[in-house]
């Protein structure tokens, strides 16, 4: 181990604490110790470590007993939009401020039992709503390249933790690239997988049709490796594909035909959506991600140009759709059976009412604002069953680009993270730097940020690969080979 | 216009009804909670249920198989693919802050339901009948100012069905009503329990000058009891034309009947519960039902009502009122079966519970219960049981129906603690003992009231033990008759003379003489051969 | 089209947020401006499209799964009652509900 502990990826872990060569408990106690130095960086919500080092403890059981779990006594840290028995689970809101679930989330509940040691929860926007982290009700993330700098959103805190060395993994969610877009402001790896592989029970839902748990780390291998403990059929989301257990390492590795050593890539096709690199794309994001392409290239990896016609489109669709399920997903916060209820009201609807104006941020209440028109009387034909029939458009461009590539690749966001503040005071503009994920989002796609070198300000840029339903393999695959050929993904922060 | 559609004041009444139907599922419709009615307040109210963040609903196969064989059973479309809608309102015992119902897709489309009003023959289309999820409740006695919300409820599925507005009285509209709980607890699908809520009614009344267009419709909501329907209908009916009569106009409106005063009032109605907001669940794909799966149901169906009822008219040569009234429910129609196969004498058995059966056992149990539907349910739930008794191959009943009987034998034990009865074998052995002349109608009724009573059990047995063996003995009988001859001569010249009563008489002497225990046929026979000769 | 106080009030109501003036005052632009990019969406002919309601449908037929009917759960009513506002003798207390 010539590196430092933090700076060691999850699957380097793994192989330390099988080989003895660390204890988890160790382990534990020198993130710990780094998590509490890194306070002000707001990455997390809550941390409990003598659950962490109770757990590390009984890891550390398991691996002397010889058990050979690839996850065994690794530490991570979940996003708080993840329900947890035994830590406060917030979801970024006033309105959950404290509350305790009575039961652990699906992805959670495998992560545990895969003998990973959760050290606490991740800060977040506010229900997942934002791309700054800045909608969070306790207090934003900074951005370890630059703390002026936002880290991204929504699950800001899960890529801050895993960028400033605090865990070598942590789980997010991707409702319109609240995962692809802080993994490329961070600097880190981040996968999200086909809507339905990992079950939404026990992730506070924000936008139903849209939400999808995945996973940040240092490297596609380890995303690999998070992702094949966490994802699987679970009877209780009906919306959970029902698929056997997938062994994505295995298919990370799995040799192409025709692959050489020098051009592991060799044969597959990587289209480039027009639409994704508009003029307005800034120089320094495109040229980390023309030097991205260029690499793949180098691998045995053809170009081709395709085109998602309606990708511009891809803005109202989603804030149609997103806003409209979130106004009916969020009417369980009213004060009745957890979470906040006003101090002073007069009748029920009062109460109502109160309850939620000083439960909810501003950001929360536009969408719910938003949501609540489109759907109601007289409007729905109009914003919310035309948006849902334009997504099926998107959805069949991608279809039709996929029979002339096998992976589709271009920028994940307009321009490197911005300053802390910006966009605070036009929300449309924040919206519109969603464009390159939006659509992956609304078609269900599997998609990745890879790191390709940094822009502007020394900020870094990320590479966005998205597949086709169900090829998190073929992601993988690629991102993984470009990792092994260079090292964009192992530069930190100064000072980390 | 039929009689039954006579106009009030010079109005055209017009009536649908919406039907919520409790399924008779284990448990609730997207969760594993139990349904069992009267639990402690939340104890069964899962994290589902309670809409804690994070929980998803997954549909219950067993509320789908419900609705598939509902829809069978009234000719409907049971829809290949139907969609789940979030309707959206807030209220405290809604705990999702959204109902999952069924909107522009609901699974069983069109049918229509048959029955009687007196002795005329209606049938009444139906608009839908879809799957929804039922709210918890609202205690509102005092907590310091407040209500207490019971979530148990919220989540147990309901049917809800709904008819076209082709009802034209308050009559109609009860004996649509009876039928379709009939109906439901035919087909296993719901207990019928109304004081529990597990069969409700909305009726929504409108009114109109003939030939004019739908007036205005006020819908009385939650009517828990069929007693009651008739009387609110009329008033609603008295109270619009009152209002319309004065130049007032009707606002659309949901109104709760009060039984004390007799009267409805207008609910203080949910603000802007107009717009609901409907959109297709994300959490629930569209339920597709294959046509192998419909089938599957259709074969597990017990004979409808109206099918048996046809057979009994065409195979045992039932009238059409006797058939229908041998499968007001299914507990009767086996009954009626097991007495006909052991007597072989339909008419004579449909007779014996047209009369004494039903008289006695309803009886008894009206004197017990106070709501109309009871009567039907446990007089069903008490031929049932007794029809299980008899059963000899257990394996053959459903899962579901078991299930159905099993929930039934506590009112059953209770009836049966209320009264002892007759089994179905016992009333079929009375019947053919009067068919082969044993004994006279009189008599029988004199064995019956000893099965009642429980008395005796065994037909034959009571019969010896109260001597009510009609003689056929004709040595005996020629005896008796000489003796009654010779005592009545003024009888016998009238007779002569050409007076036909003086027969009579002389008949009325010798069942006197023979204490009413010979056979009156053979008496007449016997006495026009000896004063014909 | 532009939305005026009066519909920002009415969806307040519909969706039981109380808003302050202030934020009544703010949220008006800020909805308007994004109904402005909502507009290049209502141009696209999307007639003979089916909605996509659930992603997964635009490549393969998605089924509602269903399970079957068993009784699962027990009671865990003080679990699921740890954050509640307001609770007497096991139940949830709100503002007198009238009907």
């Amino acid at each position: 181990m010539s590196a430092p502990l933090h700076h060691l990826g999850v699957a380097e872990l793994g192989r330390a604490l099988r080989a003895k060569q660390v204890s988890s408990t160790e382990l534990t106690q020198h993130l710990l110790a780094r998590v509490a130095g890194a306070k002000d960086l707001g990455a997390f919500l809550h941390v409990d470590p003598d659950l962490a080092l109770s757990r590390a403890a009984a890891a550390d059981t398991r691996l002397a007993a010889g058990e050979a779990g690839a996850l065994i006594g690794v530490p991570l840290a979940h996003k708080d939009i993840f329900v947890t028995r035994d830590m406060p689970t917030t979801a970024g809101s006033k309105m959950l401020a404290g509350y305790l679930s009575p039961f652990d989330a699906t992805v959670v509940e495998r992560l545990n039992a895969a003998g990973t040691i959760s050290l606490g929860k991740l800060n977040c926007d506010e229900f997942a709503m934002g791309s700054a982290n800045e909608n969070s009700a306790f207090f934003p993330a900074l951005n370890p390249w630059d703390r002026t700098r936002v880290p991204g959103g929504s699950s800001g805190g899960s890529a801050v933790a895993v960028a400033a060395g605090l865990v070598p993994a942590t789980t997010g969610t991707d409702t319109g690239g609240s995962i692809r877009q802080p993994a490329s402001f961070s600097g880190i790896t981040g996968i999200k997988p086909t809507y339905g592989v990992c079950s939404r029970y026990g992730m506070i839902a924000f936008a139903s049709s849209l939400d999808q748990a995945g996973v940040f780390a240092r490297s596609a291998e380890d995303c690999a490796l998070l992702l094949s403990a966490m994802s699987g059929f679970d009877e209780r989301d009906a919306t959970s594909v029902q698929q056997p257990p997938q062994d994505f390492a295995a298919q990370m590795l799995a040799v192409r035909d025709g692959a050489t050593a020098a051009q592991p890539l060799k044969g597959l096709r990587i289209g480039l959506p027009k639409e994704f690199f508009p003029a307005a794309l800034s120089a320094d994001v495109n040229g980390a991600v023309r030097a991205g392409l260029a690499e793949l290239e180098k691998l045995g990896a053809t170009l081709v140009d395709v085109s998602l016609p309606r990708t511009e489109l891809a803005i109202p669709v989603y804030y149609i759709i997103a806003p409209a399920e979130a106004s009916s997903n969020l009417s369980r916060f009213d004060g009745v059976k957890f979470g906040h209820r006003a101090k002073s009201y007069g009748n029920l609807i009062d109460m109502y009412e109160k309850t939620r104006a000083e439960g909810f941020g501003a950001e929360v209440k536009r969408r719910i604002m938003i949501g609540s028109y489109v759907l109601s009387h007289g409007y729905y034909d109009a914003y919310y069953l035309q948006a849902q029939k334009l997504r099926r458009m998107i959805a069949d461009d991608f279809q039709q680009a996929f029979q002339h590539c096998d992976l589709i690749a271009g920028p994940v966001a307009p321009t490197v993270a911005w300053k802390q503040g910006e966009g605070a005071d036009d929300p449309v503009k924040a919206y519109l730097a969603d464009i390159f994920t939006l659509p992956g989002s609304l078609a269900g796609l599997p998609g990745m940020s890879v790191p390709v070198g940094l822009g502007d300000g020394g900020m870094p840029v990320g590479l966005q690969l998205l597949g086709n339903y169900f090829k998190e393999g073929t992601l993988l695959h690629a991102a993984h080979a470009l990792q092994q050929a260079t090292d964009w993904h192992r530069q930190h922060p100064a000072g980390v | 216009m039929s009689k039954n559609s006579k106009l009030v004041r010079g109005y055209e009444v017009v009536i649908g009804l919406e039907n919520h139907v409790q399924l008779s599922t284990e448990s609730k419709i997207f969760s594993g909670s139990s349904t069992a009615f009267g639990a402690a307040p939340n104890t069964q109210a899962s994290a589902v249920d309670l809409a804690l963040p994070g929980t998803l609903p997954v549909l219950n196969r067993g509320a789908v198989e419900r609705a598939i064989r509902f829809g069978l059973s009234v000719g409907a479309k049971v829809a290949p693919l139907s969609i789940f809608a979030r309707k959206n309102y807030f209220y405290p015992d809604l705990p999702k802050g959204y109902q999952i119902s069924q909107y522009e897709i609901p699974v069983v489309q069109g049918g229509q339901i048959e029955f009687f009003v007196g002795d005329e023959k209606k049938l009444v289309k139906l608009t839908r009948a879809h799957l929804e999820e039922d709210a918890g409740k609202s205690l509102h006695e005092d907590y310091h100012g407040q209500s207490g919300i019971d979530l148990n409820r919220a989540g147990t599925p309901l049917l809800e069905i709904v008819s076209e507005p082709e009802m034209r009285s308050g009559a109609e509209a009860v004996e649509y009503a009876r039928t379709l709980h009939a109906l439901v607890m035919w087909l296993g699908i719901c207990d019928g329990n109304m004081q529990e809520g597990s069969f409700r009614c909305d009726v929504n009344v409108s009114v109109r000058k003939p030939g004019e267009p739908f007036g205005t419709r006020r819908e009385i909501k939650n009517l828990n009891s069929f007693r009651y329907m008739i009387d609110a209908v009329n008033y609603e009916v008295n109270w619009q034309i009152d209002r319309i009569e004065d130049g007032l106009e009707i606002q659309q409106a949901t109104v709760l009947y009060n039984p004390d005063t007799g009267e409805t009032r207008a609910m203080r109605t949910k603000e802007d519960a107009a717009d609901y907001r409907y959109f297709p669940d994300p959490d629930l794909p569209p339920l597709m039902i294959s046509a192998d799966w419909v089938e599957r149901v259709r074969g597990e169906m017990p004979e409808l009502p109206a099918v048996m009822a046809a057979r009994f008219q065409e195979v045992d040569g039932l009238p059409a009122y006797d058939a229908t009234m041998m499968t007001q429910s299914l507990g009767i129609a086996r009954f009626y079966e097991a007495a006909r196969d052991r007597s072989g004498q339909p008419k004579l058995v449909a007779n014996w519970m047209m009369g004494e059966v039903f008289r006695r056992t309803k009886n008894t149990l009206e004197n017990q219960e106070k709501h109309g539907d009871t009567a039907l349910r446990s007089l069903d739930a008490h031929f049932e049981n007794l029809d299980r008794l008899l059963s000899q191959d257990k394996s053959a009943l459903t899962a579901d129906k078991l299930a159905r009987i099993d929930q039934r034998t506590k009112q059953i034990t209770l009836a049966q603690t209320i009264y002892s009865a007759v089994l179905p074998d016992q009333l079929g052995h009375l019947v053919s003992r009067i068919a082969d002349g044993t004994i006279s109608n009189n008599s029988a009724k004199q064995v019956f009231e000893a099965l009642w009573s429980g008395e005796g059990a065994d037909v034959d047995a009571i019969i010896a033990a109260k001597d009510l063996q009609q003689s056929n003995d004709t040595g005996e009988l020629e005896r008796i008759l000489d003796e009654v001859l010779a005592a009545n001569a003024k009888s016998v010249e009238e007779f002569r003379a050409g007076k036909e009563k003086a027969f009579n008489a002389l008949v009325g002497q010798a069942m006197k003489a023979t204490k009413g225990k010979a056979n009156p046929a053979a008496v007449n026979e016997l006495l026009k051969k000896k004063l014909g000769g | 089209m532009a939305l005026t106080h009066d519909d920002v009030s009415r969806i307040a109501k519909l969706a039981r947020l109380e808003l302050s003036t202030d934020e009544q005052a703010a949220l008006l632009p800020q909805l308007n401006g994004f109904f402005s990019i909502v507009e290049q969406m209502s141009a696209v002919d999307t007639s003979g499209v089916d909605p996509l309601y659930t992603p997964l449908s635009a490549v393969q037929e998605v089924a509602l799964r269903l399970r079957d009917d068993r009784v699962t759960e027990t009671d865990q009513r003080e679990l699921n009652q740890r954050s509640a506002p307001a609770v007497e003798d096991g139940l949830f207390l709100v503002p007198k509900v009238i009907e």
